[in-house]
């Protein structure tokens, strides 16, 4: 922000809408985190701490609705302003689900817990780490009010989709393979759907930046990669 | 109405939302003081025009070249071109008078005469003979009133004075003053600054709704109000005009960092 407001408090009023967006972000980055360690160590006690956690972020989205009304009706923001409140509401509905496909993923964790490990689980680690860096990217472009960097993630969303793609490809070969592994790895199908999710929300909020930044939207069509939708596999098609 | 005895019917802009007046590279002095710096601007036929800026900025110092009222003040002298419908307005072979009655005015505190409010409407009518005979003249008042939306509440008590009436109903009786001479532009300088929300709201819906048939341009201090009833919005800032716009891009995505910085309250 270039200069403060003539009354301090509208100010105010703004960082702190702004630090609150930042930390429901933080909060879903951490229980993404959370989620896929919880895969990788097999470890159910840190996955229901992640179940809980999702409880944090969403009363952290009702204050950030709470006072972007506020500021709407008792201020009646215009230009940047305007543009802030409106991203802030909009990107707290968008992490609050973040949150949401973390604590499902939590949840898949501890279903998955009680079989023996039969499936790959290789790549969900990989996808989680790169959408977690999407996060991470997007907080600070929101942070310092680059739209270079929301640009960036938002372009990234492509490797996801790709990385989702070929794991998609990769169960399925391997449920056809061994009819025991179906459960758990429709359990990770769902894990990888949720991790590539988030992904797509990393985009609409990079796109919510770009907005609040600079006041347009991007230009070019949004980059789309996940093909599961019309995917068969060799032996399947008629 | 002509404002020159010959009328250039070439120069007539019919196009709807054609540009009426174009203002280029208008300067205005008081004594020394150079209070206008350069303003162009084009406005648009049928719509409504907000100017805004601090005090001081040459809001109303422009607002009052388009109809020649700076024409009153002795140590004022403007250069530049304001062409209404292809008309250089400052040309020798215009009538103020005349013109006046084209591009009419409202001012901040409503102005009524210490008559009647019948008698107040018909001024205009009577001095520039616009009515052949009685009934001519009733109705030019009667439907002067209308088109303000205020007949129902003063036609019991059209002969009572118009100073009588509430804040308000005084300033649309202003603006029905200025409707009867038939102007085809009506200036408005913070119309509403001195009026009650409930009052504001009604001189606000009467804008939208004389739009249809005047083009409108009107001085605020209120962002509020530009943003509720102009089309486009002009930013002057230390007698400059900063940024011009469709009111909507202004208020939501300004250019200038200035406009962003006054619309939002960050000025220093």
């Amino acid at each position: 922000m270039s200069s403060g407001h003539i009354v301090k408090s509208f100010d105010e009023e703004l960082e702190e809408v702004r630090n609150t967006i930042v930390e429901m972000g933080g909060l879903a980055e951490s229980q993404l985190e959370a989620a896929v360690r919880s895969l990788t160590e097999r470890n159910t006690e840190l996955a229901l701490k992640t179940i809980e956690a999702d409880k944090a972020v969403d009363e952290l989205e009702l204050s950030v609705d709470n006072m972007s009304i506020r500021l709407l009706a008792l201020r009646n923001p215009v230009a940047d302003d305007l543009r802030l409140v409106i991203s802030a509401l909009k990107i707290a509905s968008l992490l609050e689900r973040v949150a949401d496909y973390a604590a499902n993923i939590s949840k898949r964790v501890i279903a998955l817990n009680l079989a023996p490990s039969l499936a790959p689980i290789s790549s969900i680690p990989r996808m989680g780490e790169m959408v977690r860096r999407m996060i991470d990217d997007t907080l600070k472009a929101y942070t310092n009010g680059d739209s270079d960097l929301a640009f960036d993630v938002w372009k990234r969303d492509q490797e996801v989709d790709q990385l989702y793609n070929s794991m998609f490809r990769e169960l399925l070969t391997f449920m056809m393979e061994d009819p025991r592994s179906i459960t758990s790895c429709t359990h990770l199908i769902f894990m990888a759907k949720n991790i590539e999710r988030i992904g797509d929300h990393m985009t609409n909020i990079a796109e919510i930046i770009i907005y609040q930044v600079t006041g347009e939207l991007p230009k070019d069509p949004r980059p789309k990669g996940d093909k599961t939708s019309v995917t068969m596999i060799e032996n399947e098609k008629p | 109405m002509p404002i020159q005895a010959e009328e250039n019917v070439e120069n007539r802009s019919n196009a709807e939302h054609g540009v009426i007046i174009s203002t280029r590279d208008v300067n205005v002095y008081y004594g020394d003081n150079h209070a206008l710096h350069g303003v162009s601007l084009d406005i648009n036929k049928h719509q409504v025009t907000s100017l805004i800026g601090p005090s001081g900025c040459g809001k109303s110092t422009y607002l009052r070249c388009l109809n020649r009222m700076n024409d009153t003040v002795d140590s004022c002298r403007v250069t530049g071109e304001i062409l209404l419908d292809g008309v250089d307005i400052y040309g020798p072979s215009v009538d103020e008078v005349l013109l006046r009655a084209r591009v009419g005015m409202v001012f901040q505190k409503p102005n009524p005469f210490p008559k009647s409010i019948y008698d107040n409407v018909a001024y205009g009518p009577r001095i520039h003979g616009l009515a052949d005979n009685k009934d001519d003249l009733d109705e030019i008042v009667l439907t002067s009133l209308e088109k303000a939306g205020l007949i129902k509440e003063v036609q019991d008590r059209l002969h009572s004075s118009g100073t009588g009436l509430s804040g308000g109903q005084q300033q649309r009786l202003c603006i029905a003053r200025a409707l009867a001479v038939r102007p085809d532009i009506i200036l408005m300088d913070e119309p509403c600054s001195a009026l009650d929300p409930i009052a504001t709201a009604k001189v606000e819906e009467l804008i939208d709704e004389l739009k249809e048939n005047y083009t409108i341009i009107i001085v605020t201090h209120s962002m509020q109000q530009a943003a509720r009833i102009s089309q486009r919005t002009a930013f002057f800032h230390l007698g400059e005009i900063v940024e011009t716009g469709d009111t909507e891009k202004l208020f939501t995505s300004p250019t200038d960092k200035r406009t962003q910085g006054y619309i939002t309250g960050r000025f220093g």
